[in-house]
């Protein structure tokens, strides 16, 4: 399985990704610049959290519009899996391949902490390693990680399955308690927690290597 | 030159009648502005200077000690350590939001200066009393500056401290500590050489904020305070991260010869600092500065302290090569002068000569004062009344009180994984971070406990010292050096000098005693408001090494049933607990005292116990005692524990005095450690058992975790949320 991590400027967990990418699949991934117009060919793109642009302005809303997010999603379009993590999943609603949008946390403050997630679906390429219902636990930490959807969109998540992880308590006040959501195709997929940084035990969890492993599994080449 | 703007610029009759001798003219406005600031006391350490040359710097693994813009450390493997603290009080107190981000970004700088990738950042924090009304309002801006700064470069924030005393009211502390890993054998100096070598500046443009912050770092505060928010600098930590990461590509390469970062007194003491340790001259011409604003002035530019900026000498040949990495991550690159023979800083500005100083006269002339001071009395111990008290009431006071309760609320706001480096996070005794990509680690720690220090600061310095070194061994590590943030009144008061030359005394002994030298450090002194001053507050920053993560310890215990030994004589040393001042409402005595011998014996056979698989849970015992201890063990797990008191004692000396060279582990069988602390001559029992959902102290009752963890959770977030 091929990879590419896009680094932007202010990206800050895009070495974090890429080690969690690497012990998963044995191959390190691509470090793409987000100046770059071509992607090389990839099964998988993650956008890293961070702060692509330094987000002074919206998160995620500049980077919406660099280069490399032009070949993002015509990748996309062409089946090739994308994974969105914290400011990554902000930049994929900016850029509109994921629908809503990240606000501020209801508490108006930076959270960092373990949160327990359900995983509402383990038919997709992202979360075939983990059981449906199953309670899983990762870090969070962002600003802006209220997920908003107008009530259509929200019943449209839900009806057709696509929201992937759900907080178990919600730390953000994000509608229907939405930790991670995918697209119609289900070959997006956008969250808030960070399953990179439970992906060694080291660190104190491993619930998120099975992210990793279920897509080397699935976009074994 | 007026007499008025000469004392504006915070220079004494002496001190200006020495520059003109050094000129042999009278100065200009840029030049007064530029010895204003290099010899402010916050650039030239004028009262302080003597004295710190009485500390210990040397160790076979220091790799490079004080004096340049962080200390190195060397961590094996070919890796180094890069760390030191620094203080942005002033800034802070005046808008502390700006004032605690741009301290956090000064002190990243000054790390990756040298060439190594900060790892963490840790911050020791003073406030006023919770009752002042402006705490709440200091605490809230300076948590968001901090996380503000560290979430947004990525950098975890993952320790430190924060303290509450009516004598911060009117002078918050702000100390922040950094730390980098680097190539022991690519660390990068200030040393400027090579006459010709182009002078570079990289980074943000040059703006009018901060203008004399050196100078207002260095003067106490009156009424007007507020009026000072111009000279606060305002930060901009995307902006950081790209230097970061343009630096470091560069440093990858063999193009730069000398590099200093632009902090307090901006592109004067940069550009002085480096000419003067290389020896050479330097002459720029400012109109090539990049300003951010029109019609700035020599003076302007010379004296901004606007952040995110470096200062590089570069190889010849390198120029093109550098321009092209910073262009990339999008800053400013500027060739503004050269090295010269001339010895001095020529600075030319719209074609005129703007300033003609000779650099080692103004560096190495800066002044020099032995201040008098006198001895601190150390309190008697006051009379105390402890009819009705019941420890495990007392316990839950203490726990859920301002200086004790969980600190959870801050450090939620900071990104303390970031980096998916960070092995013990906050809450312990010292933070670990793995060495990327290897199997060891550096704990870290800061500590200081002021009321001791005010009691009796010779005691108290050797104390902070002490708590430093034991927060490492307690988390397994063996401690290798330290950073000090020593953080005083107006030194000019022979009672607040007593306490300086007082600390610096006991930090002196107790880094010698332990092997523990000071590689770093910062002197933040004037902390005082209408002539109050702050608690001398000598801040230590403590960096250890883990040769091998899977030998560390956690302070939650591991599981039901297992015997938990207190290491260390417990004499029930009650002066300056906070058992006296929050529980009886009788502050006073004085503070325990600091066997030096005992603390270095005890620690070692800890460290002998943890490296040898022994011992997994351990936890330093500090303020609030051993019982205290215990309780934080115990909360951090969920088990209780089952105390009991040795007979004859007296049982509220015994669970809190704060008696010194304690620890508290918890093992499946007390023998092994029992037998290893009498052949090593250390005082060891075995005084209870882990289990059950509850704290017992036998003969006294007990408290349910449940109650406990409200009381301790609780005060934070209940006290922010207001009234």
């Amino acid at each position: 399985m091929k990879t590419a991590v896009i680094v932007f400027p202010g990206s800050n967990c895009d070495r974090d990704s890429a080690v969690a990418v690497e012990a998963a699949t044995g191959r390190a991934p691509a470090m793409v610049w987000h100046g770059e117009a071509a992607l090389p060919p990839v099964d998988l793109i993650v956008i890293p959290g961070g702060f692509a642009y330094g987000d002074y302005l919206r998160s995620g809303a500049m980077a919406a519009h660099s280069p490399v997010m032009r070949e993002v999603a015509a990748k996309a379009r062409a089946g090739v899996a994308v994974l969105g993590i914290c400011n990554g999943f902000q930049v994929l609603t900016e850029a509109g391949l994921l629908p809503g949008a990240l606000m501020r946390n209801a508490g108006l403050r930076f959270i960092c902490r373990d949160v327990a997630l359900s995983v509402e679906r383990d038919d997709t390429i992202f979360t075939r390693r983990y059981r449906a219902g199953a309670t899983v636990t990762m870090p969070v930490a962002h600003n802006d990680g209220n997920y908003v959807a107008d009530g259509e969109t929200v019943a449209r998540l839900e009806g057709e399955g696509l929201v992937a992880f759900r907080y178990r308590e919600n730390p953000n006040g994000s509608t229907a308690a939405i930790a991670g959501i995918l697209d119609p195709a289900r070959r997006i997929l956008g969250l808030m927690p960070h399953p990179e940084r439970a992906a060694d035990s080291v660190l104190g969890g491993t619930d998120g290597r099975a992210l990793f492993e279920g897509l080397a599994d699935s976009l074994a080449a | 030159m007026t007499p008025e703007i000469v004392a504006e610029h915070g220079l004494s009759e002496d001190e200006y009648a020495r520059l003109l001798e050094i000129l042999g003219r009278e100065p200009n406005m840029v030049e007064l502005g530029i010895a204003s600031a290099m010899w402010s006391e916050h650039c030239s350490y004028k009262s302080s200077r003597a004295w710190l040359a009485t500390l210990p710097t040397e160790a076979p693994w220091v790799i490079c000690g004080p004096g340049e813009n962080a200390g190195v450390v060397d961590i094996g493997d070919g890796k180094a350590a890069v760390f030191k603290i620094e203080s942005h009080n002033h800034p802070s107190f005046i808008e502390p939001y700006q004032g605690a981000a741009t301290g956090v970004g000064g002190i990243l700088r000054d790390v990756f200066t040298m060439g190594a990738r900060p790892v963490a950042v840790l911050d020791a924090l003073r406030f006023g009393s919770p009752d002042h009304p402006r705490t709440r309002h200091l605490v809230s801006g300076v948590v968001s500056g901090i996380g503000g700064y560290g979430n947004c470069i990525g950098i975890p924030t993952v320790g430190g401290e924060t303290e509450f005393d009516p004598a911060y009211d009117g002078n918050i502390l702000v100390n922040a500590m950094a730390v980098g890993i680097a190539d022991a054998d690519r660390i990068f100096y200030a040393r400027a050489t090579g006459i010709g070598n182009t002078v570079v500046y990289v980074g943000s443009k040059t703006g009018r904020d901060g203008i004399h912050g050196a100078t207002m770092a260095s003067a106490a505060f009156d009424a007007d305070a507020e009026a000072r928010r111009p000279t606060v600098q305002v930060g901009d930590p995307f902006t950081e991260k790209l230097l970061l990461e343009a630096c470091l590509e560069l440093m990858a390469t063999d193009a730069i010869v000398a590099i200093q970062d632009m902090g307090a007194a901006g592109l004067t003491s940069s550009a002085l600092e480096m000419a003067s340790k290389g020896g050479v001259g330097i002459a720029l011409d400012l109109d090539r500065v990049p300003t951010r604003e029109t019609g700035m002035n020599a003076y302007e530019i010379m004296l901004s302290e606007s952040q995110e900026r470096m200062l590089m000498v570069l190889r010849p040949d390198a120029e093109a090569a550098a321009e092209r990495v910073f262009r990339r991550w999008g800053l400013d690159f500027a060739v503004i002068g050269r090295l010269t023979d001339s010895g001095r800083v020529v600075l030319t500005h719209g074609g005129e000569t703007a300033a003609d100083i000779p650099v080692d006269p103004l560096v190495e002339a800066a002044p020099r004062y032995r201040r008098p001071h006198v001895p601190t009395p150390v309190p008697a111990m006051p009379a105390i009344d402890t009819a009705g008290v019941a420890p495990l009431e007392a316990l839950e006071r203490l726990m859920g009180s301002p200086d004790l309760a969980s600190r959870r609320w801050i450090w939620e706001q900071y990104d303390h994984m970031v980096m998916a480096d960070t092995v013990v996070r906050p809450g312990g005794d010292a933070a670990v971070i793995r060495v990327h990509g290897t199997s060891r680690g550096i704990a870290l720690t800061t500590d200081c406990t002021p009321r001791y220090c005010a009691a009796d600061p010779r005691a108290g310095g050797r104390q902070a010292v002490a708590e430093a070194w034991r927060n490492l061994v307690a988390a397994g590590a063996r401690p290798l050096a330290v950073t000090d943030n020593l953080n005083f009144g107006d030194p000019e008061r022979p009672e607040i000098m007593g306490q300086l030359v007082g600390c610096i005394e006991g930090i002196g002994e107790a880094c010698r005693a332990l092997e523990f030298p000071v590689v770093s450090g910062n002197v933040s002194l004037y902390n005082e408001t209408d002539g109050r001053a702050i608690l001398p507050t000598p801040v230590i920053g403590g960096l250890g090494l883990l040769d091998d993560l899977a030998r560390r310890t956690t302070i939650a215990f591991a599981a039901s049933g297992h015997e938990i030994v207190a290491i260390g004589a417990t004499a029930g040393h009650l002066g300056q607990s906070l058992f006296l001042r929050d529980v009886l409402g009788t502050p006073g005595g004085p503070p325990p005292p600091v066997d030096l011998d005992a603390e270095r014996r005890n620690g070692l056979l800890v460290r002998g116990l943890v490296e040898g698989g022994v011992v997994e849970v351990c936890h330093d015992v500090s303020g609030g005692g051993l019982l205290a201890a215990v309780a934080e063990m115990a909360l951090a797990s969920g088990i209780g524990a089952e105390i009991a008191l040795p007979p004859g004692a007296d049982p509220l000396a015994w669970l809190f005095g704060e008696d010194q060279g304690r620890y508290i582990v918890a093992v499946d069988d007390a023998g092994p450690v029992l037998d290893a602390a009498a052949a090593s001559r250390v005082p060891a029992a075995a005084i209870g058992r882990t289990g059950g959902a509850a704290l017992t102290v036998s003969g006294h009752g007990h408290i349910s975790l449940a109650g406990l963890g409200e009381a301790h959770e609780a005060w934070f977030p209940r006290f922010m949320a207001g009234p």
